[in-house]
């Protein structure tokens, strides 16, 4: 308790919900955003950019599918490049919206509230982009149904003992779970906007969205219960997920690759990766919807201390890298990491050590983790750095391996760079679709600080 | 308010979950059943063929052994299907007549093979070897089935590779002594799967490499 005073003194820090909305002006605002307010004029613009790539999405996978995946700049031996470094990109940004879901709710971090609705939708978007990407490079889409194990005429199983096949396991979970998380958490406030809606149309809609949820005390009972189990259930799997996908390249036995570091390196990348795009994709939301009464400066100063902690521990992943290239005493390892440094892709490093090493070390000041335009810019460079890290461990050690013979470059078509800039499109045309549709922050979520806000959150203060 | 739904949608919603477990549950019995059915693989169907050969007749009927006619079943992948001549051997002296076998003279007449339609027709990125089975004792009834009883030609088999597999994986069921591959009333013995394993080290099959996937896919 005397911690508590203590506390009291010395800063009061913004209320998570600003003082003036009440359970009234909450839902009328929010649900409202979706039923009434016209679509912002800087959304429709970038709706417009956006629409145009996602014809080139299109396009993009149409070249794939009649021509092969030889339209792509792959060869032996980068026989997987932009599509292994954009997989593992999306999955990653997918991350956020798991850990502030889950782990975030059961830590009691209750300033998720404002942004866990959004940061969910977010990670499905993601990982449907993520799963494209494999999808496309197995040159015979049409068999990809192979992937999933099921009694075949063929007698055959998938290879169990390929991290490729943990992976088609660790990411159809992920959506799955993601997918309950995200509609469970929904129902209450699809029957708020059942209830909210003004045509008939859209009252059978969200009416059957809803499924009949009355919000009676049973509702509110078995919802809590199965929340809770759901974040249970996803709380491993922020863990896991990426631990697999890490396995596709430390699993194998290539320098640069197989380091025991993987998993928990790429877990903080991913996580890293997924608060970047969560800030990039909230701070235009907020001002063009004008959130501010739900996402305060404090959520975002929040976002950026878990990005710069999970910054700081991708960077100490690069500096251990390097220390074991050198610790390993081994002719390949110290190979491969000069060449990473020095090597033909070394524009690649030095940009990755500048994009995820030293810029979030401007976050350690709260005058930028509060300045939006610079947080903005920050998110962006670290989505950018965090493709490049993939994009380094992928090209770099493959291209030139064991056998000098066997050594190529790696050069980008333009269909490598279709997909991939087509995917961002796909995934921001579905988060507008679904700001359109679905209320974007989580109503009775918000509603539940009400009573708390002005007070300095934490568990210890959960009695009080 | 007015009420959206009417009161029977609880009946109605609750239903619906049932049911597209059970939709679901029909397409996949259905998609086994399809892959499975002889509609799709071709097996108990006779194929439509210029002369309506009958082996039944042949060799049942006749006693004419599989190589008579299949001459490079033993040192070739492919058993070979008998040129027009090996059929005029005896049809030059019987049935010359025979309106059924118009075709077959035709064909001798112009020199233009008979045109039979293939009815075990494996994919090419298979690679089949009829010597290797029949040398190391795996007969024509194993999967061709009783040939000699069909007055038209069939599949017995459906020729996927589960059904390869299982063999594949475990040749001892299905082997017999190379001197009995031809004999269509052979019966095996009480104790197959001891026999099998006695003869598959006679033979020296490597069951091992059987599964390779280099041995069928090259």
């Amino acid at each position: 308790m005397a911690n508590h005073h203590h506390t009291d003194t010395l800063e009061r820090p913004e209320p998570l919900v600003a003082p003036k909305e009440t359970y009234g002006t909450i839902t009328d605002k929010i649900a409202g955003d979706v039923l009434h307010t016209k679509t912002p004029k800087a959304m429709m613009v970038t709706l417009a950019i956006t629409s145009g790539l996602l014809l080139v999405f299109v396009l993009s996978i149409g070249a794939v599918l009649l021509f092969g995946p030889g339209v792509w700049g792959n060869n032996n031996p980068v026989g997987w490049a932009f599509e292994i470094t954009n997989f593992v990109w999306w999955v990653g940004i997918g991350h956020a919206g798991t850990l502030i879901s889950a782990i975030l709710l059961l830590l009691h971090q209750h300033w998720r509230n404002a942004i866990n609705r959004f940061a969910e939708a977010m990670t499905l978007f993601a990982v449907m982009c993520a799963g494209l990407f494999p999808a496309l490079h197995t040159g015979r889409q049409w068999l990809d149904y192979w992937l999933i194990p099921y009694p075949n005429t063929m007698g055959m199983w998938v290879n169990f003992r390929s991290p490729l096949i943990w992976d088609v396991f660790a990411v159809t979970t992920y959506l799955t779970v993601s997918f309950m998380f995200w509609f469970v958490g929904l129902i209450p406030d699809l029957a708020a906007m059942r209830d909210k809606s003004t045509k008939h149309w859209q009252k059978v809609i969200y009416g059957i969205l809803a499924m009949g949820w009355r919000g009676s005390a049973h509702h509110w009972h078995r919802y809590e219960m199965s929340y809770l189990l759901l974040a249970g259930l996803a709380t491993p799997l922020v863990v896991s997920v990426h631990s697999v996908v890490s396995f596709d390249f430390a699993v194998s036995l290539l320098p640069g690759w197989h380091a025991t570091i993987f998993p928990p390196y790429f877990v903080a990348g991913a996580i890293y990766s997924g608060f970047a795009m969560v800030i990039t994709l909230m701070i235009p939301a907020r001002k063009w919807y004008k959130l501010e009464s739900f996402i305060t400066d404090r959520h975002l100063d929040y976002m950026a201390k878990i990005m710069l902690a999970t910054g700081l521990i991708v960077f100490y992943g690069y500096l251990c890298e390097l220390f074991f290239a050198y610790y390993s005493g081994s002719l390949y390892e110290h190979f491969m990491m000069k060449n990473r440094i020095f090597g033909p892709y070394w524009w690649s490093y030095w940009l990755l050590i500048f994009c995820n090493g030293l810029t979030p070390q401007l976050l350690w000041f709260k005058k930028v983790r509060t300045n939006i335009v610079l947080l903005f810019i920050i998110s962006i460079v670290v989505n950018v750095g965090m493709w490049l890290e993939r994009f380094v461990i992928v090209v770099t050690s493959l291209h030139r391996d064991f056998l000098p013979s066997s050594w190529d470059m790696f050069h980008p078509t333009i269909w490598d760079w279709g997909l991939y800039l087509g995917t961002i499109g796909f995934f921001v045309w579905l988060i507008y679709m679904f700001v359109r549709v679905m209320p974007m922050i989580s109503i009775f979520e918000i509603k539940h600080l009400l009573p708390w806000r002005g007070r300095i959150i934490d568990t210890s203060a959960d009695a009080n | 308010m007015a009420q959206i739904f009417h009161p029977s949608m609880r009946v109605v919603s609750r239903a619906s979950i049932l049911a597209s477990l059970i939709v679901i549950g029909f397409i996949g019995w259905v998609g086994w059943d399809w892959y499975r059915s002889g509609y799709f693989t071709g097996v108990n169907v006779p194929v439509e063929q210029p002369v309506p050969f009958s082996h039944e007749h042949h060799v049942n009927g006749l006693g004419i052994s599989c190589g008579y006619c299949h001459t490079s079943v033993e040192k070739a992948a492919f058993a070979g299907i008998p040129p027009t001549h090996t059929c005029m051997t005896c049809h030059s002296q019987i049935w010359t007549g025979a309106p059924m076998l118009e075709p077959v003279r035709a064909s001798y007449r112009t020199q233009k093979p008979l045109e039979w339609v293939r009815v075990h027709d494996l994919p090419d990125f298979a690679y089949f070897n009829h010597s290797i089975h029949v040398n190391k004792g795996m007969a024509c009834q194993v999967c061709h089935g009783d040939v000699n009883i069909m007055p038209l030609t069939w599949k017995s088999s459906t020729l996927q590779m589960a059904w390869c597999l299982d063999c594949h994986r475990a040749p001892e069921k299905y082997i017999r002594p190379v001197e009995e591959i031809y004999n269509f009333d052979y019966k095996p013995p009480a104790d197959q799967i001891a026999f099998g394993k006695e003869l598959v080290k006679k033979y020296n099959v490597q069951v091992k490499q059987l599964t390779d996937c280099s041995i069928c896919h090259r």
